[in-house]
């Protein structure tokens, strides 16, 4: 199979997702357009020679339906000859867009592929695609539907993490997050939203809140708790783990990860696409894997999938430098590294998606760049990448620097 | 033209009353004859120039109790029989038979001319369903209209446009909460939520009806009308993604995912909002069609409609023994039981010498249902005047003159052999001599008690469950002396006050208890074994009991269960209960006073509201736990409904429950028995005895003899019997 390469990346800032966002006045394809503009401009890419545009969003409907890849070409000003294609695995679909552009790649039917993913969760809410899994009684029925959040506050209860314990986690991603701008850690990778004048719209991380201790979130109310017991859904998480007698209520918008907007793009090719382009490759695709977990439990599915994929790589868990895991809620890191016995300064090193936010349908492709750039700062090797989705199910990746 | 079953007059306006009048019947119910009847009516309305609309409405106080038993009967009986004679047609046989109702409404909704129902009294199931197809509809504000789709209830759902009508004319969350808890609805109430147009007195019911007609009602629903928007606007709202998810989650919360007809009702309502409306019925007749396949229809119909039915008529009645007339009792014993048995007998009517040592504590008996009737006054669920008049019927009395007259007497004091002994000798000495005595006990074998009685003939057992206002299940109990009029008049008795009886021949624990005990002893088993007690209980529940097992026994009380299983080792020797079940109950009370709700201490904690219950962390220091990933949930409820069915089968096996429906429907009214199932005996049938046996038979490799087939099962499972066919409870009928 032809090896792939990651030859570069770029991510936006993310933007609060609301309306008073500084990214909420940018329409879904111009967000997306602004990253493929980057890599294109950051190595002069020939457009007409990329074989794919594939992008995970996770609401494709209105102005982000229709294929939204190929829209944001036509307002980057990308050749004709590019075509473009939108995925959805929610909130890994970044991850795999990338990994199927790899799998393109590999196969030998691209050279040359950006991946990435966009979400406008200010101007498209959540769930407005709708959906069967959750609304249809055929499907939410056996698929012991219930909100995320009354998921993880599952997974706390089950796995035995306090309040205490997912607030501590949550103040370290503020700190780590605050640590890695201050330092510039991200200053190669992202790009700032401008207008058509060029002026900067939104440059840095918005959801951030440097400073939070542990007092600033003793103040938030649990989150999930109403959900969970006025509309039944802690039932449904006790029918599924019976062995649970009543829900721990423990997460809050504090240690769940930030609703943004942002975009990413990741170029993708073969040995012989870097060489069209004329650019180095930065990692190889090592590994990669999907899996189908526990739907009750939901967001364990990362520790389901991380066995799957060293099992099928030949890899093992010492040989992996740098864990990056999509903070959705702080229960699911603790529940990863518990699993896993990871030590704290393997994992999320320069914070997660609780301090910077999580625009579903992109953070798949930014938390594996974070990781790269991360892996060369500290001169290490190797690095995975994982996300919990909705429904139960996990994705990971495993790059290796070249 | 004549009916059987209708009469049909025009007015002078042109409309037509047609009034719904079985003969022979008290109520009005659907029977192939009456549905034949409606098309052919609908026929005349139609053809008859003469006739502008039409009003229907029923000639009895009520409206109707929806679709006939012997309907329902036969549609299983011809799906049984088509599969048997053509597997391959029969489904689709009984997709047309299952859609008969549905498509008569739904000529009736759109044969061009309008039609109101009255509706003048309770009226139930398919007989609202009709109603919803009328374009008009006007309730009576009688008290006794009562409005209700209790299909689930049964076992299956309103299959006859139901969940398709309703949810097109109330909200979808009303919509979902009265078909899947089938509750019934005062008028009021359903025209609230938009389901009758009019409510009027009962006398202006019929002019009512008429003048919608007058008034120009147009003979088209809502929704065949263009542009028709469902309430709430259908499925892909905001609002709907707020109630879609939660419905679910609320259905598994109630049912536990074991009635396919409650998630059917939700599929139906959520699938046919997105539909054109003949496509929607449709699409709800084949869910009906599917849940009228499962087990669980069969089962709970038999059970639940047809079984209760029967029993509540007196089926164990024995013949030739004029009807008793009881308008007065005495009961023996003014404590809690008494008190209560006192409340429900006057409420039935009956008035009630209330006896106790002396007259404070008579008198304090009585306060009980001064203050249930002091309750229900105040709900508005009695009047004041009912409520005086109920107070008026119990005379408390501190000696035995007043039962020199009665026909009865419930004697309800301390569970004591000796204590029972005297009051035994003193109510015989006053009592009529043709008079029945009637012991209250739960423990006590009655054929013991009768060596007292100077007439055990005449003596009986009636076992009352607690609270009895509530409990809808009366246990008869059978000595070994105890007469055909004794039993007569017991049911008499029980059919008064409007509970269901089960006839059960004398055995320490009756049925009920011994049914009881094995459920929670399965529980102390798998405590022992390290089961999490979460589990435990959350086994109990998914299983479809009301409670879990150490919830239960935390209700009745750790201490009682510890003194009857001491009693049972003392009277039946040490081999009597496990070691381990009394070793865990001396602990619980002995060593950690943990006595069970009462001193808020026991396998739970129960701490002042409105904090809830919660384990007690203590149960996991109890034995060494496991983790939950060791045992498997559907294992441990299997173990919770086995253990409890064999010991119903024990109980059939030694001639204790003779007739198969008093198994199933005392073990559903009694202790609340998964009711998807039908009850113990249907659970069995369900699955089949062999298959029963062969999970016995695991069961016993793995958890204990006690899971061991018996032989009568064995036999049964060698020869593919079930305990219907078995103990055919309508053989004897149909010999004679």
């Amino acid at each position: 199979m032809t090896e792939v390469f990651i030859y570069d990346h770029v991510r936006t800032p993310r933007g609060r997702g609301k309306k008073d966002g500084a990214l909420h006045e940018v329409p879904t394809p111009r967000l997306a357009a602004r990253v493929l503009e980057a890599v294109r401009d950051r190595n002069g890419l020939d457009t007409a020679r990329v074989d794919d545009i594939i992008f995970g969003c996770v609401d494709p409907v209105y102005e982000a339906g229709a294929v939204i890849p190929k829209a944001a070409a036509f307002e980057a000003g990308y050749s004709f000859q590019a075509p473009g294609m939108q995925i959805s695995r929610f909130c890994a679909s970044g991850l795999d867009a990338v990994n199927l552009g790899a799998a393109k790649i590999a196969q030998g039917a691209d050279d040359i592929v950006v991946a990435g993913g966009v979400e406008s969760m200010s101007r498209i809410g959540m769930g407005m695609s709708g959906g069967a899994w959750y609304m249809d009684p055929s499907v939410n029925f056996p698929a012991y539907f219930m909100p995320q959040g009354v998921s993880a506050d599952l997974i706390a209860t089950k796995y035995g993490f306090t309040r205490d314990d997912v607030d501590a986690y949550a103040v370290e991603s503020q700190r780590r997050a605050a640590h890695a701008w201050d330092s510039g850690y991200f200053k190669n990778s992202v790009i700032p939203v401008k207008d058509q004048n060029g002026l900067t719209i939104l440059a840095k991380d918005e959801h951030m809140r440097p400073g939070t201790d542990m007092q600033a979130l003793a103040s938030l109310n649990p989150s999930f708790q109403m959900p969970g017991e006025m509309g039944g859904f802690d039932a449904v998480a006790i029918e599924a783990h019976p062995d649970v007698e009543r829900i721990n209520y423990i997460h809050h918008a504090g240690n769940s990860s930030g609703i943004v907007d942002g975009a990413a793009a990741v170029l993708l090719g073969s040995r012989a696409g870097g060489e069209t382009m004329g650019v180095k490759p930065r990692a190889r695709i090592r590994a990669f894997a999907n899996i189908g977990s526990d739907p009750a439990l939901m967001l364990t599915g990362p520790v389901d999938v991380t066995e799957k994929l060293l099992k099928r790589s030949g890899l093992k868990l010492s040989d992996i430098d740098l864990f990056e895991l999509n903070e959705a809620f702080a229960a699911v890191v603790l529940r990863y590294m518990q699993a896993f016995d990871i030590e704290p300064d393997r994992i999320n090193v320069n914070g997660g998606a609780i301090a910077m936010g999580h625009p579903l349908g992109a953070t798949g492709a930014m938390i594996l760049g974070t990781v790269l750039d991360e892996l060369e700062r500290r001169d290490l090797n190797t690095a995975l990448v994982t996300l919990c989705i909705g429904a139960g199910m996990g994705t990971a990746t495993i790059i290796e620097r070249v | 033209m004549t009916y059987t079953n209708f009469t049909v007059e025009t007015d002078a306006d042109g409309i037509a009353l047609v009034t719904w009048n079985m003969p022979d019947k008290s109520m009005n119910v659907f029977t192939v004859e009456v549905m034949d009847e409606i098309d052919a009516i609908i026929d005349q309305v139609v053809g008859d120039t003469g006739i502008k609309g039409a009003v229907f409405t029923s000639g009895k106080s009520s409206f109707s109790g929806g679709a006939d038993l012997s309907m329902i009967k036969g549609m299983f009986t011809m799906m049984l029989e088509e599969k048997e004679k053509d597997p391959d047609n029969a489904i689709q046989k009984l997709f047309d038979v299952a859609g008969r109702m549905t498509w008569l409404w739904r000529k009736l909704e759109t044969c061009g001319k309008p039609w109101v129902s009255a509706i003048n009294g309770t009226c139930m199931g398919g007989a609202f369903e009709l109603s919803l197809a009328c374009h008009g509809r006007v309730a009576s504000n009688a008290k006794s209209v009562k409005i209700a789709l209790p299909e689930v209830k049964v076992g299956i759902f309103p299959g006859a446009g139901g969940t398709q009508r309703v949810p097109r004319l109330t909200n979808a969350q009303d919509a979902l909460q009265m078909m899947t808890t089938g509750a019934s609805l005062t008028a009021s109430r359903a025209k609230a939520m938009g389901l009758v147009h009019q409510v009027v007195e009962p006398d202006q019911l019929i002019p009512a009806a008429k003048q919608m007609i007058k008034d120009g009602l147009k003979p088209v629903a809502p929704w065949d009308e263009k542009g028709f928007k469902v309430p709430g606007g259908g499925i892909w709202t905001p609002a709907a993604a707020q109630l879609w998810p939660a419905a679910s989650a609320i259905l598994r919360r109630e049912t536990h995912g074991n009635y396919p007809g409650a998630l059917a009702i939700v599929k139906c309502v959520y699938e046919g909002l997105q539909l054109p409306f003949d496509t929607a019925l449709k699409m709800e007749q084949r869910y009906f069609t599917q849940v009228l396949q499962t087990t669980e229809a069969y089962s709970m119909i038999r059970s639940l409609f047809i079984s209760m039915q029967e029993l509540g008529k007196g089926a164990r009645r024995p013949a030739g023994i004029e009807k008793s007339d009881l308008k007065k009792i005495g009961v023996v014993g003014a404590g809690f039981m008494g008190a209560s048995i006192a409340y429900v007998s006057a409420a039935a009517g009956i008035a009630v010498t209330l006896i106790d040592r002396d007259l404070e504590a008579a008198a304090k008996g009585k306060a009980v249902s001064e203050k249930l009737v002091a309750d229900s006054v105040g709900k508005g669920r009695m009047t004041k005047e009912e409520g005086e008049k109920l107070l008026s019927l119990i005379t408390p009395a501190a000696d035995y003159e007043g039962l020199h007259d009665v026909k009865l007497v419930v004697e309800a004091v301390f569970e004591d052999r000796n204590v029972k002994k005297v009051v035994i000798e003193a109510v015989e000495a006053v009592l009529p001599e043709d008079a029945i005595f009637a012991s209250n006990t739960s423990t006590l074998p009655i054929t013991g008690l009768a060596e007292n009685s100077r007439r055990p003939k005449q003596f009986i057992g009636v076992h009352f469950f607690s609270p009895v206002e509530k409990m809808m299940l009366t246990e008869v109990i059978l000595g070994e002396k105890t007469g055909d009029k004794a039993l007569a008049v017991a049911l008499d008795y029980v059919a008064a006050i409007r509970k269901t009886p089960i006839v059960v021949n004398d055995t320490r624990g009756f049925y009920v208890n011994r049914c009881v005990f094995r459920y929670m002893n399965e529980a102390y088993d798998m405590l022992a074994e390290g089961v999490p007690a979460a589990m435990i209980e959350n086994a109990g529940k998914m299983a479809g009991m009301p409670v879990g097992p150490l919830s239960l026994t935390d209700e009745i009380a750790v201490d009682l269960a510890q003194k009857i299983m001491k009693a049972y080792i003392a009277d039946l020797g040490e081999g009597a209960v496990k070691p381990a079940h009394m070793a865990l109950m001396n602990k619980m009370v002995d060593e950690f006073d943990r006595r069970g709700r009462k001193n808020a201490k026991g396998f739970y904690d129960y701490p002042p509201k409105p904090a809830k219950k919660a384990l007690w962390p203590g149960v996991k220091d109890l034995y060494p736990q496991k983790k939950a990933e060791d045992f498997d949930i559907k294992v441990l409820q299997q173990r919770l409904l086995v253990t409890v069915a064999l010991e119903a089968a024990r109980t059939m096996e030694e001639g204790i429950v003779i007739d198969p429906r008093e198994a199933d429907v005392g073990s559903i009214l009694g202790f609340g028995f998964a009711p998807y199932t039908g009850g113990t005996l249907s659970y069995i049938d369900g699955m089949g005895v062999k298959t029963f046996v062969d999970l016995c038979d695991r069961l016993a490799a793995d958890y204990g003899d006690h899971f061991q087939p018996t032989p009568l099962l064995r036999e049964m499972a060698a020869k593919g019997e079930t305990f219907y066919g078995r103990f055919d409870p309508y053989a004897k009928k149909a010999a004679a």
